[in-house]
């Protein structure tokens, strides 16, 4: 057994996934690879399965993206893994970019690394208009409730440490489209974040289920998350103190 | 107060009768829990109250400076019927959590179990039921 982890979670990923797989086992060495199958009504369980290369937890019925990351964060704090990083299913995410998401994190800089599309100018990433304000929404909307910049709080792209991982296994928000609550929620928290650039590719085929709907009830329902957990925690803390 | 009992005041006192005998059958049933029926069987007390009692309705009504005291009585099914689905949405959120939990739980056993022993543990059989829950919605 390893150290680490490389977290996938997938939902419907049954011609992506092998080769996700595939390509996050040069890490092999160091990382155990974890592919929780969010429910999915297709092969996926079974495409992963095949390779051999992964442990696959086969979620019974669909959490959303939240709880199948949870899961697997769970299952690393049960191993006792020291390091988590989680990709995307689709591909989306080159597991080169592991080496200096885990830099961070052995130079005990932070405890959660992002890897970002956007803090290099040109990152190769392509997003449609109305994607990139809604990032820059919650960018801002980060700042403010932060103190830290993220340039890209959507971002999937994650690597935890053992503290964040004991964290975020009981305290992930496990409803749909997590990520930039999980910014909030970690940073008010203590955990110290810091993001890393990544270049990411477009998913390799199918329809993305996490952020292909960049909608009204998404951008509604992050931002109420986000405000919710700064007015939570903060009241926690002043209790705390007190 | 029963004096002068009128028509209206018979069909919502029967109205309001049957609404109670259905919610207390329904908890001597098992089929709703006790607590999740408090807000029903008080409402349903409020509306058997104003039936019997016709001059409450615009004493209140007066109270609150509603001029058409019928209006009083809508008010009053509005407020208990969100104050009812308020309750269900906090029911619903703390059983999301449950349920999110206890599925993880499960996977997690589940995946120590086929680490332990591969043959006695199939691959996911619950395809057939995530099929038939997604023609549900």
């Amino acid at each position: 057994m390893n150290t680490g982890c490389i977290i996938i979670p997938c939902y419907n990923e049954m011609t992506n996934i092998a080769g996700v797989i595939e390509e996050a086992s040069q890490f092999a060495d160091k990382f155990d690879i974890l592919v929780i199958n969010d429910a999915s009504t297709d092969q996926t369980s079974l495409a992963a399965r095949k390779t051999q290369k992964a442990t696959v937890i086969d979620l019974p019925a669909n959490l959303g993206v939240g709880g199948a990351v949870q899961t697997g964060l769970k299952y690393a704090k049960n191993q006792r893994y020291s390091w988590a990083i989680k990709l995307d299913g689709d591909g989306q995410h080159p597991p080169e970019a592991i080496q200096s998401m885990l830099e961070p994190l052995t130079e005990r800089e932070a405890d959660i690394v992002i890897g970002s599309r956007f803090l290099a100018i040109n990152s190769g990433f392509r997003s449609s208009f109305l994607r990139r304000i809604g990032i820059k929404f919650f960018e801002k909307l980060g700042m403010l409730l932060t103190g830290q910049r993220f340039t890209d709080p959507t971002s999937g792209f994650r690597a935890y440490n053992r503290k964040a991982i004991e964290f975020m296994a009981v305290h992930y928000p496990t409803f749909d489209y997590p990520e930039p609550e999980e910014l909030v929620l970690a940073s008010l928290n203590g955990l110290r974040l810091k993001e890393v650039s990544v270049s990411m590719r477009d998913r390799w085929s199918g329809e993305s289920t996490i952020s292909s709907s960049f909608s009204v009830y998404f951008m509604l329902k992050v931002t109420l998350a986000m405000i919710f957990i700064f007015f939570r925690t903060s009241k926690n803390n002043k209790e705390a103190k007190c | 107060m029963l004096t002068g009992f009128e028509r209206i005041q018979l069909i919502s006192l029967a109205g309001s009768l049957f609404f109670m005998l259905g919610i207390l059958e329904l908890i001597r049933r098992q089929k709703i829990k006790e607590a999740y029926a408090i807000l029903w069987l008080i409402f349903g007390s409020v509306f058997i109250l104003l039936s019997f009692w016709k001059k409450g309705l615009d004493y209140f009504a007066g109270i609150v400076g509603i001029y058409y005291p019928p209006a009083l009585l809508f008010l009053i099914l509005i407020v208990a019927i969100i104050l009812i689905l308020i309750n269900f949405s906090v029911v619903l959120s703390s059983q999301n959590d449950k349920i999110r939990i206890l599925t993880q739980e499960m996977a997690l056993m589940r995946t120590e179990l086929e680490k332990k022993s591969p043959k006695n543990v199939d691959g996911p059989d619950h395809t057939a039921l995530n099929q038939t829950a997604r023609t549900d919605d």
